[in-house]
């Protein structure tokens, strides 16, 4: 059984990059708006995440 | 276009005489510079439901000369703007309106991160991280693992363990010192006391190669826990965050005149004594003053419950808060913002005891009994192990077993739990809920007192003698009243709206403030206004009129409008058996007609806020609980001073602020709505309480006897948390797991809704 000792740092360190990449995400304001969210993954349209400088359809 | 149906939440929060939008001048006051030349604006848009919703907003928005982009959040209904500086973002409002989304100005978003929040979900993610590792550990010692893996595995959940207790419950340890540090338990206390001894045993026991470590009880503890406390702040800030977004009333800052005539827009802040101002009509008198030059209307309906405007000219003294409806007008200030009539009301609520500053939750006062308990019970057992010769290490074993088992793990859980969720079901009921002290008070509520003006009424007025005037009158008054800002004019518009095309065209509109409207067509000059003023010769006839060429046409009359579901509200309250007051301080004439109209026994008008106060002190002083229903600025002493208190989202801010609850909808079942639901979840709250209390009888014996091994203690504490949660949910049900005494005034609102 001591053989496979190996697994639990590995299990463990897996957990921990689980854990730090959720943390990240909740730093980046991934989880402020899910209702939006929910929706905007179905919207077509190909606009950047965040408003950046784009140009605004109607003005040419 | 709104594509989610009517937009029910809009309407009731749309304040009235907005329609123009902020200027750009108060827009600028409320947004926040973000660098490189760009500025941000919030908008509250409450009409924004779903995703196509928030592509024409941003869409809308982005096609504003000068707009660099627009984001809505759908979960919060705001939107956020950047624009380049020079570009002109009065258009935002204006732009929404037409199509569709009525908007008002946010406040800057500087505490936009809601840090406690994360914080928690931080700490919550840390715990759940631990305790699953820390359990994958226990299983294999569980299923029999030799010495010396077991100490390996025990060493590990340790290391595990230190971490995420001291990161995590934190939450737990602050909460519980700062009750102790005042001479008070709470249910942090036994919690705390419990993981700390749980942890540091385990810990002895693991460095010596014992058998038993308790590192996953401790730290799933800690992680059920969390949940709770997660879900309840998510709750509160929601409701915060809605009630936040409704529009203000005041406005940011005012014109003001210097003494060169030079003009400045200056926050409300500055403003001194001995400025004059300049007031638009349909703005809001900034500060206590005096009318020096211009003639208009002022609706005093939010800030002493008059339901009918009130003439205003030179010299006329005007209260900060009051509406200027039909005329601009300068006035001279004086007093500041700070010492006006709203800071008077904000003194009188400070200076009034609230009866819920004497109230314990339900959850502190289940602890204060059960702390001592606990730990007694703990402290017995170690003494009687030590007593009948077990040694010192295995009484302590034992008693940490019996503080983990009773460790108030499914009580704490208890009562937040159905919070949550009634909380959930209010808000989707259009309630908000301050917090969850307000459902446990609200239930005990035995008088519930009603303000009039625009609570029981819409503060609307309405005409009421359409059906005597010709259709044709009729179409010319509301073609003209559709001019101004007035409410006899709007209720004459809103009257005849479909009718309007049947007026002739005119060739002029004009205003004349504190008198009426004047318009000619076809060489006959109409009027709509005071009858003094629109008849040539008026003789008896007072009131509001239309005459052409100085002859009358047809007469008016008005009648503030009842809130949709008033009747059906006061008629539940009284069948649950609670006692109706009606406090006005409107004239006490129409305090009594409207008192008989909807069957309330007890009423008194002319009251000035100090006095609604005193009514309300001497109903508490016959021990009356009362729940104060109220919207206007005068009502907000008295809506602090109650045991429990309402308020529409049309309501004066301060008086947003300082209700338990506020409602969205325009109809007054959420009343008995919020009454019922909290009374059932009253009902739920009690049978966890009884579940949590009877699982800790059953489970004591055994952790007395020494019978209680860790295993047993995760699963016992894991499947009783889950029981009072599962208990909580029953409230969420579409039917109601909801037992008799709410049923019926539930059912009643849901009729109305």
């Amino acid at each position: 059984m001591s053989d496979f000792f190996y697994l639990i740092p590995l299990s463990l360190g897996l957990g921990f990059v689980g854990l730090a990449v959720f943390l990240w995400s909740l730093r980046g304001g991934q989880y402020e708006d899910l209702d939006g969210a929910a929706e905007r993954v179905l919207d077509d349209e190909d606009a950047p995440i965040l408003p950046q400088r784009r140009t605004v359809p109607g003005q040419g | 276009m709104s594509c989610c149906g009517p937009a029910t939440l809009a309407l009731a929060a749309a304040p009235a005489g907005a329609q123009g939008g902020p200027s750009r001048e108060e827009i600028v006051l409320a947004s926040h510079r973000i660098g490189e030349g760009l500025w941000q604006t919030d908008l509250s848009v409450p009409a924004v439901h779903c995703g196509a919703c928030m592509r024409t907003v941003e869409n809308a928005l982005g096609r504003i000369e000068g707009v660099e982009g627009a984001r809505v959040n759908l979960s919060t209904r705001r939107v956020s703007v950047r624009w380049r500086e020079g570009a002109d973002p009065s258009a935002f409002v204006p732009t929404l309106a037409a199509i569709g989304y009525p908007a008002h100005l946010d406040d800057p978003a500087a505490d936009e991160r809601d840090e406690t929040l994360s914080g928690l979900v931080r700490a919550l993610a840390v715990a759940g991280f631990g305790a699953m590792n820390i359990m994958l550990m226990s299983v294999a010692v569980w299923s029999g693992a030799e010495a010396g893996a077991r100490d390996l595995f025990h060493l590990i959940s340790a290391a595990i363990a230190l971490p995420t207790i001291a990161y995590s419950g934190r939450v737990f340890f602050s909460s519980a010192w700062n009750a102790l540090s005042h001479g008070r338990t709470n249910m942090d206390v036994p919690i705390s006391i419990g993981i700390l001894i749980a942890f540091g045993m385990s810990l002895y026991d693991t460095l010596n190669s014992g058998a038993h470590a308790y590192f996953d009880a401790a730290v799933s503890l800690i992680f059920f826990l969390l949940i709770g406390r997660t879900l309840d702040h998510v709750m509160r800030e929601r409701a915060r965050t809605a009630v936040k977004g409704l529009a203000r009333f005041a406005a940011r800052g005012v014109h003001v005149v210097h003494e060169d005539g030079r003009q400045e827009y200056l926050p409300l802040a500055e403003i001194v004594p001995g400025m004059t101002l300049m007031v638009a009509a349909g703005e809001r008198i900034p500060v206590d003053g005096e009318i020096i030059a211009g003639q208009s209307d002022v609706d005093c309906s939010l800030v002493n419950g008059e339901s009918l405007p009130r003439e205003a000219g030179p010299g006329t003294s005007v209260e900060a808060g009051t509406l200027n409806l039909t005329g601009p007008v300068t006035m001279r200030a004086r007093a500041a913002a700070k010492d006006s009539f709203l800071a008077e009301m904000v003194r009188l609520m400070e200076a009034t005891e609230g009866g819920r500053s004497r109230y314990r939750r339900l959850a502190d006062r289940a602890a204060s009994l059960y702390a001592p308990f606990v730990h007694a019970a703990a402290l017995v057992t170690f003494v009687g192990w030590m007593l009948v010769g077990g040694g010192w290490h295995q009484s302590l074993t034992v008693a940490v077993a019996v503080l983990i088992i009773t460790c108030p793990c499914a009580l704490a859980l208890a009562v937040p739990m159905v919070q949550v969720v009634a909380a959930r079901r209010l808000f989707e009921t259009g309630i908000m809920v301050k917090d969850g002290g307000a459902l446990e008070r609200i239930t005990e509520v035995d008088t519930v007192v009603f303000d009039k003006t625009g609570t029981l009424t819409l503060g609307a007025l309405a005409l009421t003698n359409a059906g005597d005037i010709a259709p044709a009158d009729l179409a010319v008054a509301a073609a003209i009243a559709t001019h101004s800002h007035h409410p006899h004019a709007r209720a004459i518009a809103a009257a005849a709206q479909d009718r309007v095309r049947l007026a002739p065209v005119f060739d002029s509109v004009g205003e004349h403030p504190g008198l009426g409207l004047e318009a000619t067509a076809a060489g006959h000059v109409y009027r709509l206004g005071r009858a003094a003023w629109a008849l040539s010769d008026a003789g008896g006839i007072t009131g509001t009129v239309l005459s052409r060429d100085g002859r009358l046409v047809a007469a008016f009359a008005f009648a503030d409008r009842l809130r949709p579901g008033a009747q059906q509200a006061v008629r539940a309250l009284k069948a649950e058996g609670l006692g109706i007051v009606l406090l006005s301080g409107d004239r006490s004439d129409e305090v009594l007609r409207l008192a008989a109209e909807l069957g309330i026994d007890e009423c008194a008008g002319d009251l000035v806020p100090g006095d609604k106060v005193a009514a309300l002190a001497a109903l508490a002083a016959e021990g009356r609980k009362v729940l104060m229903v109220g919207d206007g600025l005068n009502d907000a002493p008295a809506l602090a001073a109650a045991y429990a208190s309402m308020a529409p989202a049309t309501a004066a801010d301060i008086g947003r602020n300082a209700a338990d609850f506020v409602f969205l909808r325009e109809g007054l079942g959420a009343v008995p709505a919020a009454l019922g639901l909290s009374r059932a979840a009253q009902v739920l709250t009690r049978q966890n309480l009884a579940l949590a209390l009877v699982y800790n009888a059953i489970a004591l014996p055994f952790a007395v006897l020494g019978f209680v091994t860790p295993l047993v203690a995760a699963v016992a504490m894991s499947s009783s948390s889950v029981i009072v949660v599962a208990n909580a949910l029953r409230l969420g049900r579409a039917d109601g797991g909801a037992p008799e005494p709410g049923r019926r005034a539930a059912r009643v609102s849901e009729a109305q809704a």
